[in-house]
């Protein structure tokens, strides 16, 4: 009989709305980090590097460039005979069919997936946050405590845990109180939103609150097992871990690579993060090119100058363009003459010539002040941007555009200009 | 066929077999031909090593990244073994044929493709088939003009009528005839080649192309095939230097990695190139995994090469895993791969390229 001692429930169905264009077309675990990867890589080569070789992927938001980059997990090693990854979508059912409605209710809807492999406990991880951690460490814990759910935790400076979950744990770190979001928070472990269950306490927990409407852990199934009395521990978790869920952190998490030695280091040996890569050919940097502080992906050719970067695959950057304190995903391409400041550039996006993004004075964003912010300009995939134009500071351009969208070839700042659909 | 040595290597090849020989920052001389195979659709690939295969082997440890490993076909890595009748090495590349005859006799593919794994080009066999054919060939030799005065003494060299068929066909002559060399890319019908070599066995004659082509080049039809883009062999140091130094090119660059079909190579899972602060890269290749501090000029870097402070590396070959510590100066050298410089080196190569082979204690990263 098949016998896996923990498998992994990987959480990949969000949309991450706070993400703006980024995510229009793509689930956020899909979303390019770091100049090659996607944030779902880092959750996944935790999973193979912790000697978790069985991995359901929950999707439901923007499946296909996850689909299509997990695949049958070749580059996770993740191709198994027995367990393996396996993409769960929502599916039809002779009665009551249903999405996903809420994190346990989508767990809840694959029980039958993880009943097949017979687990002693099982880990609930979300698809994006990036970090490197070693959850046979957090199942040892566990164990050790005799705990049925634990849940791992992040001290987080007391003015800011008020925007996390918080947990209250008495000295030998077993919870005994947990607070949402709290306006006066107790204690300043933050929940990171990765859990191991006992197979048989998630199991009876799911089944006896399934009919909660958008069943969730952190609202409904953590504060049920509490209820029952079960042992809640936290185990906390001291390394780098950062949630990239605004386009603010998801910008700073990239430019913390470029440090000398970065807190989150890609270049260990011992814990090596893996990605499908496709693009195999070396980069190519041109006589007249500038590139310091940035990283750079395979087969880029850079024509111009980059500062203070993180440049993705395939990346053509032309003559005379100055790219400053931006992220540029896979497949761009920027023509000549071009200046880029704190830019967030997504895949497959052309960039014509003597285009000036970033520039001009502060605005606030007149759409959606709370996701574009910070300076930033955002660029979705597969976007068009004419020759000669400049925009401001706080915008954003999905679509393909054309000069007549720009007056007087100009974007203001805080202008949004959204010519994609959904 | 990928068993051979080559003195023309020099040091380069004590470490590993000429087809293992990383090439263009990012691959091994093998994924050429390999890589043209499978996208000629030939599904059934065999190579020979011999020669310091380790390397070689760990390259091929799996078939995947050719897309050669299909229920129909595969790849097969043929190495020379002991049995009962035969306690030989292969003796030459017709008697690595023989000594493998059993896998032709059972393989049921009419035509087969014999090629080198030294080679840098693209081809497309099927074209080679078609040609074949239509020219009611025995053997299909795939030629190419070399640019006048290059030398060429290192090759066979072909001389053909108007039609194509070779009339003439010298090996590694010292005094050339003409300037079109055959670039070891022979096609044949199977059953025509495994009647050839035995009888070249019962003979005990060894080599493919002494004891086969130029034999029956008057007797069977032998043909060329003359292909006129970028093809370059590697199999001496001054050709494995220009070579790589090509891909500085653009042209040569988006004839290899941009234009369909692609080139594969096996992943390495490396994370993107570095730059610190005091890097200044000009003209070159960077590949990913390295990490550079210093001045880069006209050259091509490998696969997780770490390049130090105040470092100036000038037309030079860095290959995979180099450890390179500060204040270096490297000019017109090969730095050997999983080398670690010390930091205040200078290693120039004057009046040719310069084989650097350093193996000291690297200083923990």
């Amino acid at each position: 009989m098949i016998k896996k001692e923990m498998i992994a429930m990987l959480l990949a169905g969000g949309q991450g709305s706070r993400l703006g264009v980024l995510t229009a077309k793509v689930a956020k675990p899909a979303v390019a980090f770091g100049g090659k990867y996607r944030i779902i890589d880092f959750p996944l080569s935790n999973c193979i590097n912790s000697g978790v070789d069985t991995v359901g992927v929950l999707t439901q938001y923007q499946p296909l460039r996850l689909n299509t980059h997990i695949g049958i997990g070749i580059a996770w090693d993740l191709d198994r005979n027995i367990g393996g990854v396996t993409v769960l979508p929502p599916y039809e059912k002779s009665t009551n069919s249903e999405w996903y409605t809420g994190t346990a209710n989508a767990i809840y809807q694959n029980l039958d997936y993880m009943e097949s492999y017979n687990p002693d406990y099982v880990l609930i991880l979300s698809g994006d946050h990036i970090y490197k951690m070693d959850y046979e460490v957090m199942l040892d814990f566990h164990k050790a405590n005799n705990a049925e759910v634990t849940i791992a935790v992040m001290p987080v400076p007391m003015e800011e845990a008020s925007r996390f979950g918080i947990m209250i744990t008495d000295e030998n770190r077993r919870i005994v109180d947990f607070e949402e979001k709290p306006a006066h928070p107790r204690s300043n472990l933050a929940s990171m939103g990765i859990y191991i269950f006992n197979w048989k306490t998630l199991r009876e927990a799911l089944i006896a609150k399934a009919d909660q409407p958008a069943l969730d852990f952190g609202k409904h199934v953590i504060p049920y097992c509490h209820e029952q009395g079960k042992p809640l521990y936290a185990y906390e978790f001291n390394g780098y871990w950062k949630d990239v869920g605004t386009l603010q952190s998801y910008w700073e998490a990239n430019m913390e690579l470029i440090d000398i030695v970065p807190e989150f280091n890609l270049y260990e040996e011992y814990w090596k993060v893996y990605t499908k890569s496709d693009i195999l050919p070396p980069q190519y940097i041109s006589a007249d090119s500038v590139v310091e502080r940035c990283i750079i992906g395979e087969g880029s050719d850079i024509y111009g100058r980059v500062y203070n970067s993180v440049v993705g695959r395939g990346v053509t950057v032309g003559r005379g363009t100055v790219i400053r304190d931006s992220i540029i995903m896979n497949n761009t391409r920027i023509g000549e003459g071009c200046e880029l400041n704190k830019a967030i550039v997504a895949e497959n996006v052309e960039i014509g010539s003597y285009v000036k993004l970033g520039v001009g004075e502060e605005a606030e964003n007149e759409t959606a002040p709370h996701i574009y912010n910070h300076g930033l300009v955002t660029v979705g995939e597969k976007s068009v941007i004419p020759d000669g134009v400049s925009v401001g500071r706080n915008t954003v351009i999905f679509g393909e555009t054309t000069g007549e969208d720009y007056e007087n070839s100009c974007l203001a700042s805080g202008k949004s200009l959204i010519k994609a659909g959904e | 066929m990928a068993g051979g040595n080559n003195h023309r290597m020099k040091a380069l090849s004590q470490r590993r077999a000429v087809c293992a020989m990383p090439v263009a920052g990012s691959y091994r001389s093998i994924d050429f031909t390999l890589s043209n195979m499978s996208n000629s659709h030939i599904q059934k690939v065999a190579v020979f090593t011999q020669y310091n295969a380790r390397s070689l082997n760990e390259h091929l440890n799996s078939s995947k990244w050719w897309d050669f490993g299909r229920k129909q076909g595969g790849l097969y890595v043929l190495t020379p073994t002991v049995t009962t009748e035969n306690s030989n090495w292969y003796r030459g590349t017709a008697d690595a044929m023989y000594q493998n005859l059993t896998f032709l006799r059972d393989s049921h593919e009419p035509y087969v493709v014999i090629a080198s794994g030294d080679c840098v080009y693209k081809l497309d066999f099927n074209k080679v088939l078609e040609y074949h054919i239509e020219k009611k060939a025995d053997i299909t030799v795939v030629c190419h003009d070399m640019d006048p005065g290059t030398p060429i003494e290192r090759f066979g060299t072909v001389r053909m009528n108007g039609d194509c068929r070779i009339e003439d066909m010298e090996e590694k002559p010292l005094q050339a005839k003409t300037n079109t060399i055959s670039c070891g890319i022979y096609v044949l019908r199977r059953r025509q080649l495994i009647e050839m070599i035995e009888k070249c066995a019962e003979e005990e004659r060894y080599d493919f192309v002494r004891d086969i082509l130029i034999r029956y080049k008057d007797v069977k039809r032998i043909y060329g095939y003359k292909i006129d883009t970028y093809w370059k062999n590697i199999a001496s140091v001054e050709d494995y230097y220009s070579t790589n130094m090509d891909f500085l090119r653009e042209d040569v660059r988006n004839y290899f990695f941009k234009q369909y079909p692609d080139i594969y190579s096996k992943v390495d899972d490396l994370p993107p190139a570095k730059y610190n602060v005091g890097a200044d890269i000009r003209n070159s290749l960077i590949s990913s995994g390295c990490i550079v501090n210093g001045v880069v000029e006209n050259s091509v870097v490998f696969k997780k090469s770490y390049i130090g402070n105040n470092c100036v590396i000038k037309n030079s070959i860095i290959l995979n895993d180099v450890y390179i510590g500060d204040n270096t100066y490297i000019e017109n050298c090969i730095v050997e791969s999983r080398g670690t410089i010390r930091a205040n080196s200078r290693f120039v190569g004057e009046g040719g390229v310069r084989i650097v082979v350093e193996s000291n204690e690297r200083y923990p990263m």
